[in-house]
């Protein structure tokens, strides 16, 4: 990547490569603005670095998680996880209950090379939660002000999936967007069967995954209508993506760039246009103001010199991922803004979120002694339950306020670290050949259900600046504050009794404890990694930091486009929606270059 | 000190040639906190090798610490390894396949689980040969199938296992699982349970007919 280019100034700075800086990127640079990014990690490329077919075998410790890498060897991320060498964060409370555990990457694309590819729409419900039921936060947009742009997301990246369900609050698709979706799996077939006797809709799942190649000569059209630059470059990068091969885990990243990474799908047409430089090692502390009270720039550490630079630009965008972001906010600090740039509401921090997530594992003795059959498939979940209480609890006959989703996984996966542990509890510890048998019979039929649920903002989960330490970039550092409101917990419980009767009616047995108690179901803040909120848009600037276009109300000339401004963290994943919102973000961006605004 | 038996399943050779590499990352207090990620910059003298576990080459994996069991530990692994998973018409016995070389990596490595597992296999190890020795007066390895047996007959499964027992429970165990994955992350292992994934296909098939059936969802 090439190095800082003197004082130069930029159109525009973007703060952070992933989905939100990515996209920011593409959209900016191919309107021919001279963009800018800033990557806190090292460069990294999926199509030489993926470890596409590599074999547990071939890793240390056959590939297991460990304190380096939590997600196991192979997983796409570089000096990341719970935690990054020299970057600590720290937690308010010792209560287990009270952690925010917060998942960084440093490198190219961050996060978007090992995430779970699923890709569900807001419905119109998740903009406007606090009008439905009074708890939490409206945004200041609605479903109809994103759909075009869930539409244009995903026809760019690609998602495979099915149209035309008609279930409240899950939107389809219109025609012709999707990609087709997998054929079911086994397990999950026996898993529907089992739901429908419940009537918990199963459907097809949405995920950034091309199941077949992209149409080239007619999308990048409909994306940029106006723009040859953008069809040309976007025509390249399709033409340049092959379609899954159904084998090899998408949470290694992708050579053949079949799913969505950053790193494949937004960053190699960005660059193609001329218009991108990219600086990696570039760890941001700060956005610089200017007399007016506007951005000028930003300061970060070089951290091959470990010296500071100043690079100009006359907008800036922060993506950096919510916490992050509010962390980058806080610690701008200026006469006119001694809380941090942008804070005159005081909110920069306030409202972070994660998505509630609990899980009930189980045993189907009809999947036993099976023939042999290669379940690989996409990597990922081939069907998905969206949520169906809807009018319960509109009806207020639950004692929880929001959805949640699930996720399903099991099947005859490649045998990892850990294969076949814990068997002895199905066999009264076998060994021998007798262990052997059990092996086979056993192999394939352990199902796990995980819920994945809306957290409400609350007043007691947020990030602040700590006083007393900085990380290795001489950068004062977060400390996390994080607080479940009985929402939360008693969602986890109902997850867990719902997938106990999953299971049941899947004539298996549940091999994981039942918890009627949600604290001791739910897994703590931070860790299902869907961390948004921080600086939250909303209709009110004493309300809010961010305008319904994520420009902060204090400063005409700095957006957010990572999650930090989403005020509801609906149940499904973050990720498309931060897509679409830095697309829709990164157009108003355009427009107010246009109209010399900036 | 390293143990190193060229010829087994991982990539000794290669460990072997990294050595100077792996003895200088190890002696760097790699992880000192439960739940800590290191920030271990191990330089070869003059080269310009470094090797970071936070970010390593996984298309040219190492395992960047020395080996710590001894040759006899080790023999007595491998006797247990065959007695977990011997060899049958299907496939050869974990032992074979070198699944007491993957225990060793396992306890050799530096971080917390792995640190309490080498506690609980040296332990039980010893543990064990004191046991065959007080029941039959000789080694474990020194005892007759049948003998064997007995001891593992009596450790195998811990909710039913002697309360003075408990702990050769665990330590069986333990090794079991570890065992269990040194063997079916084989070619040969993975063959044994039928794993036919990880090879490029131009579509997903799904259940075949006869899959359907099987579980009643086609008559």
């Amino acid at each position: 990547m090439s190095g800082p280019s003197g004082q130069q100034e930029y159109d525009v700075i973007v703060v952070g490569s992933g989905a939100g800086g990515g996209m920011s990127a593409l959209i900016l640079s191919i309107a021919g603005l001279k963009v800018l990014m800033l990557e806190a990690g090292r460069h990294y490329d999926p199509v030489t670095e993926t470890p596409m077919f590599n074999l547990p075998k071939d890793a240390p410790l056959r590939g297991a998680s460990t304190p380096d890498k939590p997600f196991g060897f192979y997983d796409a991320t570089v000096d990341g996880g719970w935690q990054v060498p020299g970057e600590p964060y720290t937690q308010a409370s010792r209560e287990p209950q009270q952690r925010f555990d917060w998942w960084r990457a440093r490198m190219l694309g961050g996060r978007t090379n090992h995430w779970g590819r699923i890709s569900l729409r807001n419905g119109e419900y998740d903009f406007k939660p606090y009008s439905r039921d009074g708890l939490g936060l409206d945004w200041p947009i609605n479903y109809a002000d994103l759909a075009p742009y869930y539409d244009k997301t995903e026809m760019l990246i690609g998602v495979y999936g099915e149209t035309g369900h008609g279930l409240e609050n899950t939107p389809d698709s219109p025609e012709g967007i999707l990609q087709p979706a997998p054929k079911p799996r086994a397990y999950e077939l026996l898993a529907k069967k089992s739901c429908d006797e419940l009537k918990i809709p199963v459907i097809p799942a949405h995920l950034a995954i091309l199941s077949q190649r992209q149409d080239h000569t007619r999308l990048p059209a409909k994306l940029f209508p106006h723009s040859a630059l953008g069809q040309k470059v976007v025509a390249a990068s399709m033409q340049s993506r092959a379609a899954c091969f159904w084998a090899t885990p998408c949470g290694r990243g992708c050579s053949i760039k079949a799913n969505f990474q950053s790193t494949t799908v937004l960053i190699p047409p960005a660059l193609a246009t001329g218009n991108l430089t990219i600086i990696t090692d570039a760890m941001v502390r700060e956005v610089t103001l200017n007399s007016a009270g506007k951005a000028d720039g930003v300061i970060y550490i070089d951290k091959n010199s470990r010296q500071e630079v100043k690079v100009k630009g006359r907008a800036v965008v922060v993506a950096a991922s919510a916490a992050e972001t509010a962390r980058i906010f806080l610690n701008s600090r200026s006469p006119l803004f001694p809380d941090g740039i942008a804070n005159s509401s005081g909110l920069v921090g306030k409202y972070l979120m994660d998505t509630v997530g609990a899980g009930v594992s189980g045993q189907i003795p009809a999947l036993e002694n099976l023939p042999p059959m290669n379940e690989d498939g996409s990597s990922g979940m081939h069907l998905y339950q969206p949520w169906w209480l809807y009018k319960q609890q509109k009806a207020g006959k639950m004692n929880f306020a929001r959805g949640y989703h699930i996720e399903m996984s099991g099947g005859r996966g490649m045998p990892g670290a850990g294969a076949f542990g814990g068997l002895q509890n199905f066999t009264e510890g076998a060994y021998g050949a007798e262990f052997k048998q059990a092996c086979r019979r056993y192999y394939g039929t352990f199902v796990h259900f995980a819920g994945r649920g809306e957290m409400i903002p609350n007043e007691n989960s947020y990030a602040e600046l700590d006083p007393t330490v900085v990380d290795q970039w001489g950068i004062p550092v977060l400390k996390f504050h994080w607080q479940w409101s009985e929402h939360e917990i008693n969602q986890a419980a109902h997850m867990h009794k719902t997938f106990a009767d999953i299971i049941t009616g899947m004539g298996g047995k549940v091999t994981s404890s039942i918890e009627t108690d949600g604290r001791n179901a739910i897994a703590s803040g931070g860790s299902i990694i869907h961390e948004v909120g921080g600086t939250i848009m909303g209709a009110d600037r004493k309300k809010s930091v961010l305008n319904q276009h994520c420009q902060a109300w204090d400063v005409p000339n700095l957006f957010v486009t990572d999650g930090a401004p989403f005020a509801s963290n609906a149940d499904k994943n973050p990720t498309l929606t931060i897509l679409a919102l830095a697309w829709r973000t990164s157009d108003y961006i355009v427009e107010q270059f246009k109209q010399r605004n900036i | 000190m390293a143990h190193d038996n060229p010829n087994h399943n991982t990539n000794l050779k290669r460990r072997d040639a990294l050595k100077l590499l792996a003895t200088a990352a190890v002696a760097i207090p790699a992880i000192s906190m439960a739940g800590n990620a290191a920030a271990v910059m191990a330089k070869t003298k003059g080269a310009e090798l470094i090797y970071r576990p936070t970010d390593p080459d996984m298309l040219k994996p190492i395992v960047p610490w020395s080996m710590t069991l001894t040759e006899a530990e080790l023999s007595d692994l491998e006797l247990l390894a065959n007695i977990i998973i011997p060899a049958d018409a299907q496939s050869p016995s974990a032992g074979s396949l070198g699944a007491q070389h993957f225990i060793n990596e396992w306890v050799s490595a530096p971080y917390p689980q792995q640190k309490a597992d080498l506690v609980l296999v040296r332990g039980g190890l010893v543990w064990l040969n004191g046991e065959a020795k007080k029941r039959f007066g000789k080694a474990f390895a020194q005892l007759n199938t049948d003998q064997q047996r007995q001891i593992c007959d009596d450790i195998c499964f811990e909710p039913k296992a002697a309360a003075n027992l408990k702990h050769g429970a665990r330590f069986f165990a333990k090794v079991r699982d570890l065992t269990a994955t040194a063997f079916y992350t084989t070619e040969p292992g993975m063959a044994d349970i039928g794993y036919i994934g990880n090879k490029p296909t131009a579509t997903f098939a799904g259940p075949s007919d006869e899959v359907l059936r099987k579980l009643k969802l086609k008559s």
